[in-house]
């Protein structure tokens, strides 16, 4: 009997449900944890747990817009540089009319243009996306250099540094970590219940028979940019507040962080495959291995070596278990 | 490819010169600007600074050589600035523990490191099947990361580097620097190797089309390994170059590196859309041309502060430039067989 590829559906089998990516994941995470449980006794201790997503919540907005962008086959290395050239302009604004609000305002409206402007190079251009973002990664963060020079803006009103560095009043739970659990929620109807979500796969699937089934690549592109664009800048808000300083050089190679995090949760580099819990626990595992790093003293410039093989690490290792699946299934 | 111009209007005259001549365009370009930079400021047209100049475009030349070739496979390399920096630092802690290495065997210890570097970039794209921005990229930061590793987080300073080491690359020799030559040489054996090579037309050949390459019996795979570690030979030499011209290895020495080396060669026509485009004069004159601008923003006083944003426009304008040019030639040529 000949089944159609459309409504056919594998069987539920339990080895194949728990070879899935993410439950590798999940294994992996209880792994380092009970690594960082032996380096540390007060690892396992709740307040630490959640003091720990501090570091790596703007890692975590940014994860779920280059998620879209990675799975619709593009690319955004800018998202860096958006978010430093936001945070400038959101600390001069501020300095100008004295209100952190106008100022965080002017942020998210810088953040909505650079990506308009990532999102019309690529579309309307035709210019790989690596290229373009590429060029805006030096654009964006040359643009800060020229606002702040090597200045630092300090003295961000408690008000606003407190959505970086408080927590939900009487409880141990941060608010940046609470912002992404909000964020959270739409991106994942969108991405896996919307028609946008399901054109974003298709586009990253095959985008010569997208053109055919007339979607508007161009468009959905544009509005995965710009919110990409959006994102970074909300990201570079949450990085000044938590530091309560704002400076040119914030978030240097955080681009690198987000791609890594994005590929090790399952996502294709090369379009078409990913899931949001898969992206989710891999920015957990992430976020412990760099606690653990930290824990053990290596120093920042150091960690570098970890995540340039990470990179590669994480786009090889998914083939190796595709091509093992495979031949599990044929 | 020549297109004949006639009946054709304005605009579709000035794309397929610039396609034809793009070459005479760059020239022009760069003496009108050279003319206009001259006018600004007296310290431009001297002799001097035409040495400089030379200098810097020496080492973003050979570097620009490795970027081209793998970008002519189709592939990118984006971790020659942190390759060149880590070769840098090792040869620079060589000579600091060692100040009696003779020269050559100190510049080979630079060529030697990049190839182990551009090996382990060109194993990670063959073998792993990363894609090359993803690989580089890694790469670009796990070498910087070494440079730390290596270097202890302190700079190799000019007194620990011995005054035969600093001297080699500019002592003239006829007048003109040792560097420069070394550079022309560069220049003219890439230049025949590109062209009347058997491995250099397979490079030429990957680029183009892949498939047709691999049916053809070309090994593909080892090509594109190969231009990886070529590329990590000319900026592992750099390394030792640069080095021994400016007297100090930095952590972050040469951090945009690959964005100078890749605007160079897109400004030369290596196309970065599609494989198989390119050639070494236009990389040279791609080089130059951006040698020229670079020099000329520090001298009439543009702050260091703009560079990073100058740097961004100038890649940015010219792969926008590039790419229309490269699809309006093509909408003619379909417009053309329609007729």
């Amino acid at each position: 009997m000949k089944t159609s590829y459309l409504t056919y559906k594998k069987p539920f089998s339990i080895s194949s449900f728990f070879l899935r990516w993410e439950w590798i994941l999940v294994g992996l995470i209880i792994i380092a944890s009970l690594v960082l449980t032996f380096l540390s006794p007060h690892f396992l201790d709740a307040v630490n747990l959640f003091d720990m997503t501090f570091n790596f919540m703007e890692r975590g907005f940014l994860t779920l817009t280059m998620m879209f962008l990675i799975i619709s086959g593009s690319m955004d290395f800018s998202i860096a540089s958006i978010a430093a050239l936001s945070s400038a302009i959101l600390g001069k604004v501020y300095l100008a009319t004295g209100s952190i609000w106008i100022g965080l305002l002017a942020g998210l409206l810088t953040g909505l243009v650079a990506g308009v402007v990532n999102g019309l190079i690529v579309t309307r251009f035709n210019i790989p996306a690596f290229v373009a973002t590429l060029g805006t990664l030096a654009l964006y963060r040359g643009i800060a250099w020229i606002i702040l020079e090597n200045i630092a803006i300090t003295n961000l009103p408690q008000e606003f540094t407190f959505f970086g560095q408080g927590y939900i009043p009487g409880t141990i739970i941060p608010i940046p970590l609470v912002f992404y659990l909000i964020l959270l929620i739409p991106c994942a109807l969108i991405l896996h219940r919307s028609t946008f979500g399901r054109y974003t796969f298709a586009i990253g699937g095959n985008k010569e028979v997208c053109r055919y089934s007339g979607i508007k690549i161009n468009r959905i592109l544009l509005t995965i940019f710009i919110a990409s664009g959006l994102m970074a800048a909300l990201a570079g808000a949450f990085m000044s507040a938590r530091f309560a300083s704002i400076r040119a050089d914030i978030a240097t190679g955080m681009e690198l962080d987000v791609v890594i995090a994005v590929v090790l949760g399952g996502v294709s580099i090369n379009g078409g495959v990913g899931t949001l819990p898969g992206v989710v626990l891999s920015l957990f595992l992430l976020g412990i291995v760099r606690f653990g790093m930290n824990l053990i003293n290596i120093p920042a410039q150091q960690q570098i070596i970890v995540t340039g093989l990470l990179l590669i690490v994480s786009v090889y290792i998914p083939q190796v278990i595709n091509r093992l699946t495979i031949r599990k299934t044929i | 490819m020549k297109i004949s111009t006639a009946k054709n209007t304005l605009g579709q005259r000035l794309i397929t010169l610039l396609a034809n001549f793009r070459e005479i365009v760059i020239i022009v370009f760069t003496l009108v600007l050279i003319l206009v930079v001259s006018l600004r400021t007296d310290t431009f047209l001297t002799v001097r600074n035409f040495q400089d100049i030379l200098l810097d475009i020496s080492i973003v030349s050979i570097v620009a050589m490795g970027e081209m070739i793998v970008m002519i496979t189709g592939g990118i390399d984006i971790s020659i600035g942190s390759g060149l920096a880590l070769s840098a630092m090792i040869v620079g802690v060589t000579l600091k523990n060692h100040p009696d290495t003779p020269v050559i065997l100190a510049v080979f210890l630079g060529i030697g490191v990049g190839i182990i570097l551009g090996a382990f970039n060109g194993f990670a794209v063959t073998m792993m099947k990363v894609p090359p921005i993803i690989a580089t990229l890694g790469t670009y930061s796990f070498f910087r990361g070494l440079v730390f590793l290596v270097s202890g987080g302190v700079w190799i300073a000019a007194h620990q580097i011995p005054d035969a080491f600093k001297n080699f690359t500019l002592q003239p020799i006829a007048g003109i620097p040792f560097l420069v030559i070394l550079a022309v040489i560069n220049t003219l054996a890439f230049f025949v190797f590109m062209k009347y090579t058997r491995f250099g037309r397979q490079i030429y050949a990957v680029g183009g089309n892949e498939v047709a390459a691999k049916l053809a019996g070309i090994r593909t795979n080892f090509v594109k390994f190969m231009t990886y570690t070529i590329s990590g030979a000319l900026f592992g030499a750099a390394g030792a170059f640069w080095l021994s011209r400016y007297s100090i290895a930095a952590n972050n020495t040469a951090g945009d590196m690959h964005l100078q080396a890749i605007t160079a060669c897109v400004i030369g026509g290596v196309s970065v859309a599609v494989g198989g485009v390119g050639n070494v004069v236009g990389v040279i004159l791609g080089a130059f041309l951006f040698g020229i601008i670079n020099n000329a923003i520090n001298l009439i006083g543009i702050s260091e502060f703009w560079k990073e944003a100058l740097y961004g426009v100038a890649i940015l304008v010219a792969v926008i430039v590039d790419v229309t040019i490269t699809q309006r030639l093509q909408k003619m040529k379909t417009e053309r067989k329609g007729e």
